[in-house]
């Protein structure tokens, strides 16, 4: 009978000769495959202590951004929840007042947005319908969770270190990389 | 009007018989569709609107039966009536397109791109025809005009910075209310709608101004921040109402009613009422203080067009599906592991945004 694929191999099922028997030929055949192997560099990435290089276009954890002024770019425009499939953002708006332009860049803000990182897809569509350059989709995983209220993920966990008052932890988090100077004026 | 003749009008290649006196923009709102040219300024219910913005310019390719002669520059077709035998072209004229785009450009320059910040953006007609005709870049260079905002009483804010001189908000407030307070001083790019030193309108009809400004020049105060035009539902309401007809439109999150307009047809006109055959002006009590829906008598969804981004994510029905477990429990309720308060700060129980009567600020978001 013809096979499907062309690839079947008959069995040999004779019995073995004295040769055969003495199975010194496959011992040397397989010991050679493990030297072979033994000789060759180590694929294994040992995994919690070296860590394997992101693709440029990895989606991970999101960020929120501030400016070079430490300033929180959200505006709470809601096109990152309306692009969301998974309907993982949440946000309510508020209004900056006197004396809080050095927090916020715009007039309104987000005083309080969610992500729900067990909703989240990672899509990254909420990055590219950000008008203010403030998500972004970071090189980090959401860390695992024994709870799942460990994954509502607030403000606080979000936002980027600020660049101004918190130095040191905001360059540990940009891993070294430096950011473009960008100076845009806020619009009135 | 029995003995008014009838015209017969050829738009884009489709003929619609209108009454004479008709205005091209309204015969062709007859045959709708992207046939009708886009109106920033023009606005039915009032009267002597148009002629301003001129973005409904079309082209008259044959003036009329009798004289076939085309009009040798484009005409601004909400101003211009229709002759027998008009033939016009909107957007199949090429002419016509790339003066639109040119208008819009004149329209953009000295507005702000501030529509992530702005709560007109989701239902702004420039917004629309941005969209629609607008480069994405702009060529101008110098600084743009900027005004500071304004309070027009205490329910209205004014950003003139929006603000592209339609003038429609002073027709509306000249001729719904009963007194005129407000309009534009100054001129050319100094030109602004102000009310004369900080002089608030007092006016019971005065809310109507937000519903009649294209772009958001004018916005609810009370609504000011609180969501996205999208996020909320649109249902019509009404309520007994001694000043005006009550048959609103109430933008609605869950049960609570975040917004409160005038019932707006395709063109983003208020409507005629049909309880009073007038249109139908809601006055500042229904707009601004009715914000519990058991003020309201819910009537129906709102019509929002398939394209509409404020018809996103949602169902189109009004009903709540039944809580069915406790039946099957017997009557048990089921033991939730999380409630979502306890974790998430958005939506909290003890704030009712739509209560508050002006934009949250970070004080009503600290934990009490």
């Amino acid at each position: 009978m013809q096979s499907l694929s062309n690839r079947a191999k008959q069995i040999d099922r004779s019995p073995m000769n004295m040769w055969e028997r003495m199975y010194l030929p496959a011992i040397v055949k397989g010991l050679s495959i493990t030297m072979k192997h033994a000789l060759k560099k180590n694929p294994t990435i040992q995994y919690p202590e070296q860590t394997r290089p992101f693709a440029p276009v990895f989606r991970g954890l999101h960020v929120l951004n501030r400016d070079n002024e430490g300033r929180e770019r959200c505006t709470a425009c809601g096109l990152c929840a309306v692009a969301c499939p998974a309907e993982a953002i949440t946000m309510e708006a508020a209004e900056r007042e006197k004396g809080e332009e050095n927090l916020y860049r715009e007039e309104k803000y987000a005083a309080k947005y969610e992500i729900n990182m067990l909703r989240c897809i990672f899509c990254g569509l909420c990055e590219e319908a950000c008008p203010k350059d403030a998500i972004y989709l970071s090189e980090t995983f959401a860390p695992a969770n024994y709870n799942r209220r460990g994954f509502i993920y607030g403000k606080d966990d979000l936002l980027i270190p600020n660049p101004v008052t918190e130095k040191e932890a905001y360059e540990k988090a940009a891993g070294g990389r430096v950011r473009k100077e960008v100076t845009v004026t806020a619009d009135k | 009007m029995s003995d008014t003749p009838l015209f017969k009008v050829t738009i884009d290649n489709i003929t619609v018989e209108v009454p004479a006196g008709t205005t091209i923009l309204q015969a062709a709102r007859q045959v709708g569709g992207d046939v009708a040219p886009p109106a920033m300024c023009f606005y039915t219910p009032l009267e002597g609107s148009g002629g301003k913005c001129r973005t409904c310019l079309v082209e008259v390719s044959k003036g009329s039966e009798k004289d076939p002669r085309p009009m040798p520059k484009l005409v601004a077709s909400c101003r211009t009536t229709v002759m027998d035998g008009m033939e016009v072209k909107n957007i199949t004229s090429d002419r016509v397109q790339d003066a639109r785009a040119g208008v819009v450009e004149f329209l953009l320059l000295n507005h702000p791109l501030d529509c992530p910040i702005c709560d007109q953006a989701g239902e702004c007609h420039l917004q629309d025809l941005g969209y629609e005709h607008g480069s994405s870049g702009t060529r101008y260079e110098f600084q743009r005009r900027t005004f500071e905002k304004h309070d027009l009483g205490k329910y209205i804010q004014l950003h003139m910075t929006r603000c592209i001189l339609c003038y429609r908000c002073v027709f509306t407030a000249a001729q719904v209310t009963n007194s005129r307070e407000h309009g534009v001083l100054d001129r050319g790019d100094h030109a602004q709608i102000a009310t004369y030193i900080e002089k608030s309108l007092e006016n019971d009809f005065i809310g109507n101004v937000i519903d009649v400004c294209p772009v958001g020049a004018l916005t609810d105060k009370t609504f000011r921040f609180k969501n996205r035009v999208w996020f909320t539902k649109p249902v019509y309401a009404s309520c007994d109402c001694d000043k005006c007809c009550g048959e609103v439109t109430l933008w609605m999150r869950g049960d609570e009613v975040f917004r409160v307009t005038a019932r707006k047809d395709e063109w983003g006109e208020i409507k005629t009422s049909p309880k009073t055959g007038k249109t139908g002006w809601i006055c500042n009590d229904c707009r601004f203080e009715k914000k519990k829906l058991s003020q309201w008598k819910v009537e129906g969804l709102a019509d929002i067009s398939r394209h509409s981004v404020i018809g996103q994510g949602k169902y189109p029905l009004l009903e709540k599906s039944n809580e069915t477990i406790s039946k099957v429990l017997d009557g048990r309720k089921p033991r939730l592991l999380m409630d979502i308060h306890s974790v998430s700060e958005v939506n909290r129980p003890e704030i009712d945004l739509s209560e508050i009567n002006g934009p949250a600020t970070s004080s009503i978001f600290k934990k009490q």
